[in-house]
């Protein structure tokens, strides 16, 4: 039986992306005129039956975000599509936005008619430049068609998605950071409370979701909460968008059932076939630059939310980067903490000035000059980042250094000693030594 | 070499946009793009700051907060390698040595000819066909020696359909 499943990802690759005559003819819109005949808390009760968790990466149900806000009595309230994907690892959302992003709209568009509203934005980074045209493109041909602008399939409902493009920062793709730079601002992060819910975009009340939440509504309408819920396990429901690379065989996004085990990811033909060159496994980085690490001994765990979370892991953005023996855990984490380095905002001493510490250390293990004082540090930055750190970027910069602290301490002492069991680090000092 | 962008085009830009404050970046964005050199030059941030009722510092902060903005000129082409960790694994230092090799400068520098700008940048979004440089809006993946030499001579000879055609998308 086939692993992967095609519900969200169905017309990818499939259909004209930007045509409205391929999208309706692979089934398209038939989620949106199922809506317009649906009371607002009905849609929301499919919402919830779905099981479905934001698909962005802190999981937030989905179905609860959008009761809370429907309670808010203040209007106009914003739809906001965070399309903004900076993750590294990650490149799920691309393949929505460019593939069929007329089924982004339609789920933007049911959320407007939940919401009774007129204007969503969708942020789309500054890298996707190419990506934002044809996106551009649909929206044109949805409201040539009737089904965005004044007055959709006859009805008196008006709405209109408007494009924002980033400017590569990947703070930006913390909610509120994204509504400030949405209004023409550099992307700090709010401070919350006030919830986005209540005070958002123009200081509304405004709806935040990533594009492949939005892109699963259609189908969570069409087909029923507890259809869609029941390709997945009982608290994750559906399917995920999943993007393998680093140093597997079959790099690329794969729609899959929640449930199926890290082995039939990383393993099966169908998805990951494996490592790269014949090598060996020796972990996997799972949701992006911040996110945790996992080992072999992982592997047989179920992919999907709870199992992961016991499991020390999480699904995070989807990304789920592949590396084998070849690669230095040290080494590595250099590069995860050079990004951090590089997109914290500065805002907060925790994080501007931790990752820079956490750097330096890991710069001292690579050239043997680190000490067991290092060491210690490296531990209590952890603790500190985490607990102080204003916003997501800083609380989570660690989460790759720690659970590697934690499987590969062995590893990472011998560093203190000039040894890397890798023969990465120290390669110039022992051919000086020649 | 290339024209500067002349004042009047800098308030067709933002005529085009509207001046309300929250087209800030996507005005800046165009400017940056049709100035030549990659970069946003005082004098147009100065306009913008006057059309859009803003104080400079304010259109500064927006300047120096996103990676994509510069405002010191570089090359008519920036080529930024992503040294984010998917394609750091998959050799993208080496990518950057041999860039440096066909270009003869370093990362972080301008060819002499203004043609070219080295960089890194984080994630561009194509880590399965790591290691990755994106030029301009394009992005070229599986990078080797051949297609980086390939790759460097359609722009030298601004092929722009082999350019095209090499890109990813
Ligand atoms: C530093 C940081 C970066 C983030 N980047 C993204 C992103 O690129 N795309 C995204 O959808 N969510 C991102 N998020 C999560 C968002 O804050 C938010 O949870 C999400 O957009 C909500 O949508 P969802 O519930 O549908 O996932 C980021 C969070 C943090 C803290
Ligand atoms: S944690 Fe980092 S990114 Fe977030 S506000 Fe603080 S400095 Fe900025
Ligand atoms: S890590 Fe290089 S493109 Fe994503």
């Amino acid at each position: 039986m086939a692993l992967t499943k095609q519900l969200i990802s169905k017309n990818c690759g499939k259909i004209k992306p930007e045509s409205i005559d391929g999208y309706i003819q692979s089934g398209g819109y038939e989620g949106l005129k199922k809506a317009l005949t649906m009371q607002p808390k009905e849609i929301i009760a499919e919402v919830k039956a779905a099981k479905l968790l934001g698909r962005g990466g802190a999981a937030y149900p989905v179905g609860a975000k959008w009761e809370h806000l429907l309670e808010i009595p203040h209007s106009p309230k914003f739809i906001v599509c965070n399309a903004d994907e900076g993750e590294p690892g990650t490149f799920k959302d691309k393949i929505l936005l460019s593939q069929d992003p007329l089924r982004v709209i339609e789920g933007m568009t049911i959320a407007a008619h939940v919401f009774g509203s007129h204007d969503a934005y969708i942020y789309i980074r500054g890298e996707y430049l190419a990506i934002q045209k044809v996106f551009q493109q649909a929206i044109d041909n949805a409201i040539a068609e009737g089904y965005l602008g004044n007055r959709i399939l006859g009805t008196d409902f008006t709405f209109n998605i408007h494009i924002t493009s980033g400017a590569g920062a990947y703070v930006c793709g913390e909610n509120s950071a994204l509504l400030n730079s949405i209004e023409g601002k550099p992307g700090y992060p709010r401070i919350k409370p006030p919830h986005l819910a209540e005070v958002g975009l123009f200081s509304m009340p405004t709806l935040v979701n990533n594009v492949e939440s939005f892109a699963t509504i259609p189908t969570i309408v069409l087909d029923g909460g507890n259809q869609y819920a029941n390709y997945g396990t009982a608290d994750s429901g559906g399917t995920k968008l999943i993007c393998l690379s680093g140093l597997v065989v079959n790099q690329g996004v794969y729609e899959i059932p929640f449930g199926i085990t890290l082995r039939d990811i990383i393993y099966n033909p169908e998805i990951g076939g494996g490592i790269a060159n014949g090598k060996k496994l020796k972990f996997f980085h799972l949701g992006g630059q911040s996110g945790p690490c996992g080992i072999p001994e992982q592997l047989d765990t179920p992919y999907c939310y709870a199992a992961l979370r016991s499991a020390g892991l999480s699904v995070g953005s989807g990304a789920v980067v592949i590396l084998d023996e070849s690669v230095c855990v040290v080494d590595y984490l250099k590069g995860v903490t050079e990004f951090f380095i590089h997109e914290s905002c500065g805002k907060c001493t925790p994080c501007r000035e931790g990752n820079q510490k956490v750097y330096a250390i890991l710069c001292k293990l690579s050239d043997g000059t680190a000490t067991t004082q290092d060491f210690k540090l490296l531990k209590r930055l952890i603790t500190t980042m985490t607990a102080a750190s204003f916003c997501g970027l800083g609380q989570s910069a660690t989460i790759a250094l720690a659970t590697c602290l934690k499987h590969f301490s062995a590893e990472i002492e011998d560093h203190l000693h000039k040894k890397c069991p890798a023969g990465v680090c120290f390669q110039e000092q022992e051919r000086a030594a020649i | 070499m290339h024209k500067e962008l002349t004042n009047e085009q800098v308030l067709k830009i933002i005529k085009a946009n509207g001046n309300s404050k929250e087209r800030l970046l996507s005005i800046l964005l165009e400017i940056q793009k049709a100035s030549g050199h990659n970069s946003v030059d005082e004098a147009w941030a100065k306009i913008v700051a006057q059309e859009l009722h803003l104080p400079l510092t304010k259109v500064y902060n927006v300047l120096t907060f996103y990676a994509m903005f510069s405002t010191k000129h570089r090359g008519k082409y920036v080529i930024e390698i992503c040294k984010s960790t998917p394609c750091k694994v998959t050799k993208s230092d080496e990518i950057v040595q041999m860039f440096e090799e066909e270009l003869g400068i370093n990362i972080s520098e301008t060819t002499p000819d203004n043609l070219f700008t080295l960089m890194h940048t984080g994630c561009v979004g194509a880590c399965d066909i790591g290691p990755v440089a994106k030029i301009g809006e394009r992005i070229y993946g599986n990078l080797t020696k051949e297609k980086i030499s390939n790759i460097v001579s359609l722009y030298r000879k601004g092929d722009t359909n082999g350019i095209n055609q090499a890109a990813n998308f």
